[in-house]
């Protein structure tokens, strides 16, 4: 099992308040809010998190990418992935992922080769959609969002693996010479992994192209479906899908006392957490979405029974304490349901164990901080983790079988004989 | 939305290569009607008393409605010269026509192109012009219906307003204008809803009699672009309501009925 660390590198001092007034959005809350030195202070404080996550025997350290939002300061992380491949030794560097449509693909080509280079080939590429508000962010059009994802896709591994020089004129990119000098270390090119809020289309496109779907922080019950649904494609495909292929990403904190572990666990939630990491009209901005993501949206926007709507945001409207109070039931409902495990070791280790023996993941990301906490807990939290629940989760990798990406080829396993894929999720959650 | 099937039809022309949705209703010289950027609204009282001595035509724009998308219609002036197509295909030229908003950029885009295949031109507070004054609303960053609130000056004394987007939103209507509101975005994404050579290549247009209505309190596109159209073409008269905003075909329906009647007369 491949074990990383995560966590937003969120810039942790903006008031909650002014992440409800604006709308229960982190995206949009002015900048004016930014202290340079406190900024500067947390991007090192990040950087020895993740050489200590590698000390205490991580097997990768991943990042992610958001622009314009106190949410993540790692706008640019392919600067910190270059940071983190020459001051780390050992751990992947995980990007999860470049957002593919408002990238330029051939110098994103050049900046993941390079990475790539100076690590010593332990670069992990991830590339994402985006949400909604990263095309406003980058001012992308966000009606061509899908066609530039997979434009910009086929192009970087050609660029990668195609000899140049050479012309290229596609429908959103064009280049009159491709010839990128410094090429991936790993060969043809790194495995490539796909993060995602579990959107169908994703799911089948990662399976025909056997990259590991890793859904991010997503209710287990639709995951499970997703899992399935990506087993079912990579049957169609012709291979078996296996732990090696799915990735999950879970809000674990970790601390001396349930006490503590709990109180800090309500950073997931801060300003309404990922749930206010933009507003409707920044997260689904047009053309955005497939017609059948439009669909079911149009269902989730409006209650097809009463044809009332359901999210209609009002500006100037925002009661804050209502919106605590709501935040509040939902960090009670996310750790009830296990969307956030907190605790000591020995108690956050259970719920841990019933993820991975349901979803039988061979990527397992712990996101481990949001929210203001401060530098000393982060780090007495990622010293419980590598201590205490790694060893354990790597006995019960082993014990339930559950290989990463690293020990078993994705898409290299065969169906068996009868050509029907075996199950690819536990037992427990058929029911 | 408020219909009379006894007062329009719609039918799908196979034209320019495409099957053209195309709504219809009146009797008398026709008129095209290009609508704006969320659709075509629904027959609604100005259709009416229009359509007692004219017969209009209501293309659903490509991409829009029942029209399917097509693939080389890439910004608004390929959808002008679509539409330039459609008229020489269906001996439609010339026609007097009528543009809302992104319609009336069209329409203006048309003129530009070649203002031989128009009897006589409407402009209804059009998209096009990068305002000298204010910017054009966004509609990208907001809700399709907080763009519908923003387009009237007063909406609770437009009784058609409260009528057409009153009520609940419905699935249907959530999915309808997230339709047109992408294949807005993929015509005029960046710049925002204007095209910098339009307003010189209107410079050059001659002998088209043409009328350009606004809403002084128009808030999708600043009464400064008017100016800018009316110093464009040649000859061109600007009326503007005062208490109206972005739609003066509902919010002064009245007023707007009469002053294109007589213009059309």
């Amino acid at each position: 099992m491949h074990i990383m660390s995560f966590s937003e590198r969120a810039y942790i001092y903006v008031p909650e308040d002014e992440i409800i007034k604006n709308g229960s959005s982190y995206f949009g809350v002015p900048n004016t809010f930014f202290d340079p030195q406190k900024g500067s202070q947390l991007f090192h404080e990040y950087f020895d998190e993740r050489i200590y996550a590698e000390e205490l025997g991580f097997d990768g350290v991943m990042l992610n990418e958001h622009h314009q939002t106190p949410f993540c300061m790692g706008s640019v992380m392919d600067v910190e992935a270059a940071i983190l491949a020459r001051i780390t030794k050992r751990v992947k560097i995980v990007l999860l992922g470049n957002p593919l449509p408002v990238a330029d693909p051939l110098r994103l080509a050049e900046e993941l080769a390079m990475i790539d280079m100076i690590s010593g080939g332990r670069l992990v590429p991830g590339w994402v959609r985006g949400a909604g508000s990263e095309q406003i962010a980058n001012n992308i059009n966000p009606a061509f969002n899908r066609e530039r994802f997979n434009e910009a896709h086929d192009f970087i591994i050609q660029a990668w693996t195609k000899p140049g020089p050479w012309r290229y004129e596609g429908k959103h990119f064009h280049y009159r010479f491709v010839n990128p000098w410094v090429l991936p270390l790993q060969k043809p090119h790194p495995q490539i992994w796909i993060p995602g809020l579990i959107s169908p289309e994703t799911v089948v496109w990662s399976a025909k192209r056997r990259y590991p779907y890793i859904a991010l922080a997503t209710q287990l019950e639709p995951t499970v479906e997703m899992v399935n649904l990506y087993a079912d494609v990579a049957e169609q495909e012709g291979y078996q899908a296996g732990p090696e292929n799915f990735g999950y990403l879970q809000n674990v904190v970790v601390a001396e006392t349930e006490e503590k572990a709990q109180e800090l666990a309500k950073g997931f939630v801060f300003g309404g957490g990922f749930g206010a990491f933009a507003r409707a009209e920044w997260m689904f901005p047009p053309g955005y979405n497939s017609k059948e993501a439009t669909k079911r949206l149009a269902k989730a926007f409006t209650d097809p029974r009463t044809g009332t709507e359901i999210i209609r945001f009002t500006p100037g409207k925002v009661d804050v304490e209502a919106v605590k109070r709501s935040i509040a039931e939902n960090f009670k409902s996310a750790l009830e349901g296990g969307l956030i495990i907190a605790g000591t070791p020995k108690t956050v280790l259970k719920r841990i164990r019933y993820m991975l023996e349901v979803l039988r993941p061979g990527i397992f990301g712990i996101w481990y901080h949001h929210g203001p906490m401060t530098f000393e807990d982060r780090k007495t939290c990622l010293r419980l983790l590598g201590q205490e629940v790694l060893p354990a989760m790597r006995e019960m990798a082993e014990e339930l079988d559950l290989p990463g990406p690293y020990e078993v080829q994705p898409g290299s396993r065969k169906l068996p004989p009868t050509g029907k894929r075996e199950p690819v999720v536990g037992i427990a959650t058929a029911a | 939305m408020p219909t009379n099937s006894q007062e329009w039809r719609e039918e799908t022309l196979q034209v320019a290569g495409t099957n053209l949705s195309v709504i219809q209703g009146g009797t008398g010289t026709p008129i095209l009607v290009l609508h704006e950027e969320l659709g075509h609204p629904g027959w609604l009282r100005w259709h009416s008393e229009l359509a007692r001595s004219h017969t209009l035509l209501i293309p659903q724009h490509p991409g829009f409605g029942k029209s399917p998308r097509v693939e080389w219609i890439s910004n608004i002036r390929d959808l002008a010269g679509f539409y330039g197509r459609v008229l020489r295909e269906r001996n439609w030229r010339p026609i007097d026509v009528i543009g809302f908003s992104l319609g009336g950029w069209v329409a203006a885009e048309m003129a530009a192109c070649d203002a031989a295949q128009f009897r006589r031109l409407v402009l209804v507070a059009p998209t096009g012009i990068r305002p000298p004054e204010g910017y054009i609303m966004d509609m990208f960053t907001v809700t399709a219906r907080a763009y519908l609130d923003a387009s009237v000056y007063n909406a609770q004394n437009t009784p058609e307003f409260a009528k057409l987007y009153g009520g609940e939103q419905t699935p249907e209507q959530f999915e309808a204008w997230e339709d047109a509101r992408a294949e807005t975005a993929r015509l005029a994404w960046q710049p925002y809803m204007y095209n910098p050579s339009l307003g010189p290549l209107l410079e050059g247009v001659t002998g088209l009699p043409t009328l350009i209505i606004w809403g002084k309190q128009d808030q999708v596109v600043p009464l400064s672009a008017a100016e800018v159209y009316k110093k464009s073409i040649a000859g061109s008269e600007l009326v503007v309501f005062e208490n109206c905003g972005h739609r003066p075909e509902i919010e002064k329906q009245a007023e707007f009925t009469e002053c294109v009647q007589r213009f059309l007369a």
